[in-house]
């Protein structure tokens, strides 16, 4: 099975290198995964290929990242898509390297439904502005809380006093 | 009383297709004429308010099992907007682990979905040995196995009782927490814990099994057959039970996979999409079972396919327990496994090896993954970078119940308020998972 999905790999690869040339940054094939680097301004073009013309169905989840304390990095941040394809049975891997004073990302909400609360995660915890995103508020910190708390200059035991109740009017009418 | 012999099964299968029949309030605006003489006699329709009222269920409200907050606007007594608000149990797990070691991070997958400790500790250390490359000792590999199986049960067991109990049903749960007790009973044997089981290392396992512990198994799914019995057939062809699940919360295939739906949820819509099948791991490919799937995707689809599932797991536990291998149950690796206490105390090579594996822990490459197993909520996924130091540089964890809260505010809006509880409770929304 692993075989299968590395000549999925690859056939993935050559589709994307010819097609978008100086987007597609490098591709990564450690541990039998396959995960490409897509320039910020490439990337939801590239997201929406996949998922038109390779069948990547589910946006299995969200990680934002912060490189800085890592020994090598392209960027400060960089957001991973974790795409997965039901009728091919494939898994890859979006990075995208997001400079720390440019942090606007398209959205991938109108690809699929479940970027809406994974964009709202990254958002609140790294800062990450999803451009187009319905509503982009804080999920799962209170809406009183300052800063980002999975950025590595943010302290493991720094605590906030937050008091009041969220009115959840913007919820409320997020469009269906 | 009808007789008994014109008892029909097909009078009890709701009207396919046909939708229930929703009154709200704005249905009887404009029907008085208020210059007709009877206006101010006693109540007329007019009195009715037809202000939208606003409500909130949670964050502390014994049928949401967790919390966190629904905010509804409703008509009468039909959801008109919904907004849902998660975070209620945050605790900063993603954080805390980037100062931990390997191992230490074990007892904190245990909180997140705490229904099912073992799985979350199994999904978490085989991501960290496939990063590492190790080669788990097949004894540990099966015993993996059986104790994901036997979670599974539980986890469901849990789920589908409070389910049915949400909506109006106390016995089904005695009858299923009776059994789970038994289960739990064993893995108190196992571990010595019955919430928290922190029982898998990176590498393997903490000990051995017990004395006798396979035959406990045996014995003790001889009577999970029953419970299973005695709640389908107290639900299966109830009347109440569906008309309260048929045909709420349907949610079509094509949008489960795009709100990123996972696990037996998805496979109630019709997709065969299982972990375990798919993209198998740990040998499952071997063991002859199948993966029950529904039709509408709806609560009542929910529902059955977890309990079939768990006829399933019965089935993977049988063959596994008799193909237990002998042999170790952690890999024979001193860069990852303390030596053992006597040689410890004996000799100066196991006593260094000890010291740094306590005050360094384990140092995996550096390196990303990420990896996922099909745990009884769907896919649970690690994505873990490390920089080569003995602490994760970066966790996140893909919980399965977060895709599918997201889908609640689309689920329950235009639906009645009675449906939302009937909803969560099949989405299995687990706090600990949700807001990690």
């Amino acid at each position: 099975m692993a075989d299968k999905q590395s000549t999925q790999h690859d056939a993935i690869v050559t589709a994307l290198k010819s097609r978008f040339g100086e987007g597609i940054i490098d591709v990564d094939r450690a541990f039998g995964d396959c995960t490409f680097v897509v320039s910020k301004s490439a990337v939801h073009d590239v997201l929406a290929h996949l998922k038109d013309d390779h069948g990547f169905n589910m946006l299995m989840d969200m990680a934002g990242v912060d490189c800085m304390n890592l020994p090598s990095y392209r960027e400060r941040f960089e957001l991973n898509y974790m795409l997965y394809s039901v009728p091919n049975n494939v898994r890859v891997r979006v990075e995208v390297p997001v400079p720390e004073l440019d942090m606007d990302v398209p959205t991938a909400t109108d690809l699929w439904k479940s970027a809406n609360w994974a964009e709202r995660e990254a958002f609140e915890m790294f800062g990450f502005n999803f451009v187009g995103h319905p509503c982009l508020k804080r999920l799962l910190t209170h809406h009183e809380f300052k800063g980002h708390p999975l950025r590595k200059d943010y302290p493991v035991m720094a605590g906030q006093w937050c008091s009041s109740t969220s009115d959840m009017t913007e919820e409320l009418n997020e469009p269906k | 009383m009808a007789d008994p012999k014109t008892f029909n099964i097909e009078d009890f299968v709701p009207r396919d297709g046909q939708e229930r029949p929703r009154y709200s309030a704005k249905d009887f605006d404009g029907d008085v004429d208020p210059s007709r003489d009877d206006f101010n006699e006693g109540l007329t329709l007019p009195d009715i308010n037809t202000q939208p009222m606003f409500i909130n269920i949670g964050p502390t409200h014994p049928a949401t099992h967790g919390t966190f907050r629904v905010y509804c606007q409703l008509d009468g007594e039909t959801v008109e907007k919904a907004g849902v608000d998660i975070g209620y149990l945050h605790r900063g797990f993603e954080k805390i682990v980037e100062i931990k070691q390997y191992n230490q991070v074990i007892p904190y997958t245990d909180r997140l979905n705490y229904c099912s400790g073992l799985t979350n500790n199994v999904g978490y250390c085989k991501a960290v040995e496939r990063m590492m490359g190790l080669e788990v000792p097949p004894r540990a590999i099966m015993i993996r196995v059986i104790i994901m199986e036997i979670q599974r049960i539980m986890d469901h067991m849990i789920c589908c009782g409070a389910n049915i109990v949400d909506i109006g049903a106390l016995t089904n749960f005695w009858y299923f927490f009776n059994a789970r007790e038994k289960l739990n009973d064993l893995l108190e044997a196992l571990t010595g814990a019955r919430l928290t089981y922190s029982y898998t290392r990176v590498g393997g396992l903490a000990w051995d099994l017990p004395d006798g512990w396979r035959d406990n198994v045996k014995t003790v799914l001889k009577g999970i057959p029953k419970a299973i019995a005695d709640v389908r057939g107290l639900t299966q062809k109830n009347r109440i039970f569906q008309d309260r699940t048929r045909g709420v919360g349907v949610i079509s295939q094509e949008d489960a996979m795009s709100f990123g739906w996972t696990g037996p949820t998805l496979r109630a819509t019709g997709a065969d999409l299982d972990l375990r099948k798919v993209q198998p791991y740990y040998g499952y490919e071997n063991f002859d079972f199948d993966i029950p799937v529904g039709v509408n995707g709806d609560v009542f689809d929910r529902i059955l396919c977890r309990i079939e599932e768990m006829d399933e797991s019965l089935k993977i536990i049988h063959q596994a327990i008799d193909m237990i291998p002998d042999g170790p149950v952690i890999v024979d690796d001193k860069n990852v496994v303390l030596p053992p206490k006597q040689k410890v105390h004996t000799s100066m090579e196991a006593l260094i090896n000890h010291f740094k594996l306590v005050i360094e822990g384990v140092k995996p490459a550096p390196g990303r993954i990420y990896d996922a197993i099909e745990t009884p909520n769907g896919e649970l996924g690690f994505y873990i970078i490390s920089d080569g130091s003995g602490h994760p540089y970066r966790i996140k964890v893909r919980p399965p119940c977060f895709y599918a809260m997201n889908t609640l505010k689309f689920l329950i809006e235009g639906g009645m308020v009675a449906d939302i509880v009937a909803i969560l409770g099949g989405l299995n929304v687990i706090a600990g998972e949700l807001d990690r």
